[in-house]
């Protein structure tokens, strides 16, 4: 079953390929854009900014702690950098330079990580960015976005550009379905987005998941459970009031993510419905392991995370409420 | 070369800022006084030898040369130097490393006017400059950057990452000076992990080199100058230094690195570095 059949999704394109046009046409619209590259333009889909804009697009190599810096001296000089490279080299090479040259002034540097998540697939766990959310929490100043189709990419990168602050935002290499519309969707960093009501319990999705949480629910409804779903598409500020609404309006959540359980959306769920209003929960996401490699959708069904583990987290849930 | 340095006002002012460095580590008995103490003649020739241009009460100039400080362990000689060019009132200088205080351990930029980066985790300095010097080029403006190195700090891969890059982009309008004095937190750094050759690894990466006695004012200023004129490829000043320089004990005991004087030998401190 393809990813948001269930729920009658339109697929759609790479969400890489969204990212690149996005980014293109900020660049068109805001000569204050800067982007630097960790070498890997035609994979991140930065490509056409170096071939448009060369004279704002810097190739600063297999370098990427330098790369940091240098967006910290370029924020200093009034320019917007996006520094861009596959999030698991990007952030794991650079993070002592995303804490000392911008975290702790909070400087107005965007970070994009690629490839974020297990479905890079084939390139193997060396490659995935399955603890991006977890490292970028750890640094308090950084906004953190996740979108989830072509419409919330194209916002979000939007909303990265005129956020004034860090911001950290989370491509994939793969294609996520239609959850919006093709040319718009609610997008305000902190406020997430109800995508499907219901009264029974709350699927809170982000990136991919968020598909797989709608076929989940379009599954549910079968069973006579009513699921409520939310697009948490911002990981930090984390919409407290929309889970505290979940939480005590339908009384059982599931968090679903691509992305280790520990140190993920679903943990900072759960410290919220404790202090609010505690709830049954349930999680699915990677529980502590490194995947191999393989088709991405052969990756999500392995490890725990489709549609189905949704359906069985949701069940479980739903079973716990008192 | 038209102006003639008033070397007595110089040294003089050296003089008080050791003072300055030796009160605000020893007043609060924390802070690296030795690594502070090392760097005094740089920073001296930088911000009062009419290297650097920068107005204090205007921090943000857009013309402003950079003094990015990599070394953020010498920050209590930073502080002093940004008192005494007027960017705040030099009774700040005395909150060192207190809550409630903006003279944070190693420089926070934004807490004091004049840091201009972040630093105390070391070898982020000539990135840091370099974004500074690519962004100057888009923008049309023609400053300088200084970035001050330890020699430890040189152990780090980030600071060689940075050399090919700076050399990639031609940043001619990058100087590093290398504060050399010989000394990592643990021990000589020829015991410790060696540098050298060193002038060669900067050569070797597309750097143009200068070496000079880093307590010799003077020579400081004219090297800097001369380096102004090096085009195409960016600079390294490696400036030779003897750490904790100015007071004797200090400088035969490399322990000094991270702790301050107690008050007894501070008092001892104080006169040597008067009669300096």
């Amino acid at each position: 079953m393809r990813l948001g059949e269930k729920a009658g999704l339109k697929p759609a394109k790479p969400m890489r390929d969204v990212f690149g046009e996005a980014l293109l046409q900020l660049c068109r619209d805001n000569p204050k854009i800067v982007v630097l590259d960790g070498d890997l333009s035609n994979t991140t889909k930065t490509l056409a900014v170096r071939q448009e804009f060369p004279e704002r697009f810097y190739n600063i190599g297999l370098a990427e702690s330098n790369m940091v810096s240098i967006g910290a001296g370029l924020a200093d000089c009034g320019f917007i950098p996006f520094v861009t490279s596959m999030s698991a080299f990007l952030l794991c090479n650079g993070y002592d330079q995303l804490r000392i040259s911008i975290a702790i002034a909070g400087l107005n540097v965007k970070v994009v990580g690629s490839h974020g998540g297990i479905t890079l697939g084939k390139d193997g766990p060396t490659a995935m960015g399955i603890e991006d959310l977890a490292l970028m929490g750890g640094l308090p100043t950084f906004v953190i976005l996740v979108p989830c189709d072509p419409a919330s990419m194209h916002k979000a990168v939007r909303a990265t550009a005129e956020h004034i602050g860090p911001v950290y935002l989370r491509s994939s290499r793969v294609a996520m379905p239609h959850i919006y519309p093709e040319d718009d969707c609610p997008f305000e960093i902190g406020k997430a987005n109800v995508v499907r009501e219901g009264g029974d319990l709350t699927i809170i999705g982000c990136g991919i998941m968020v598909a797989a949480a709608l076929d989940a629910a379009a599954m549910l409804a079968g069973e006579g459970i009513e699921a409520r779903v939310l697009d948490m598409h911002t990981i930090r500020p984390m919409d407290v009031e929309a889970i505290a609404a979940a939480a005590c309006e339908t009384g059982a959540i599931v968090t679903a993510e691509e992305h280790l359980l520990h140190g993920g959306m679903g943990s900072n769920i759960a410290r919220i419905v404790a202090a609010t209003h505690p709830v049954p929960m349930r999680f699915v996401g990677l529980t502590d392991t490194y995947t191999d490699s393989g088709d991405p959708y052969d990756l999500l069904e392995k490890y725990g995370l489709t549609a189905q583990d949704i359906l069985v987290a949701a069940r479980e849930a739903v079973a716990a409420k008192a | 070369m038209s102006q003639t340095l008033d070397l007595q006002a110089l040294k003089e002012r050296a003089q008080s800022l050791r003072l300055d460095i030796l009160d605000m580590t020893t007043h609060v008995a924390s802070g690296h006084p030795s690594s502070s103490f090392s760097s005094v003649e740089i920073l001296t020739a930088l911000y009062f030898g009419g290297i650097l241009r920068y107005r204090s009460d205007d921090p943000h100039w857009l013309e402003r040369d950079r003094f990015i400080m990599s070394k953020g362990h010498a920050a209590p000689l930073l502080y002093a130097v940004l008192a005494h060019a007027g960017y705040f009132d030099r009774e700040k200088l005395w909150a060192l490393r207190q809550v409630d205080s903006p003279v944070e351990g190693h420089p926070v930029q934004g807490r004091l006017p004049g840091i201009e980066t972040t630093s105390g985790s070391l070898g982020k300095g000539i990135s840091v400059g370099l974004g500074h010097v690519l962004g100057g080029r888009m923008n049309g403006l023609n400053y300088r950057v200084y970035v001050l190195l330890g020699d430890g700090e040189c152990e780090e891969g980030q600071i060689w990452e940075a050399a090919i890059a700076a050399a990639h982009f031609k940043a001619d309008s990058l100087t590093a000076i290398v504060d050399y004095n010989k000394y990592q937190e643990t021990g000589p750094i020829s015991r410790e992990m060696a540098l050298e050759p060193f002038a060669e690894k900067w050569r070797a990466f597309g750097w143009h080199v200068e070496e000079v006695d880093g307590h010799d004012i003077q020579a400081i200023t004219e090297t800097l100058k001369a380096v102004q004129e090096v085009k195409g490829q960016p600079s390294v000043v490696i400036a030779h230094t003897v750490k904790g320089k100015g007071v004797s004990f200090v400088e035969a005991d490399y322990t000094f690195h991270g702790r301050a004087l107690t008050p007894e030998q501070a008092e001892k401190a104080r006169e040597e570095i008067l009669c300096g």
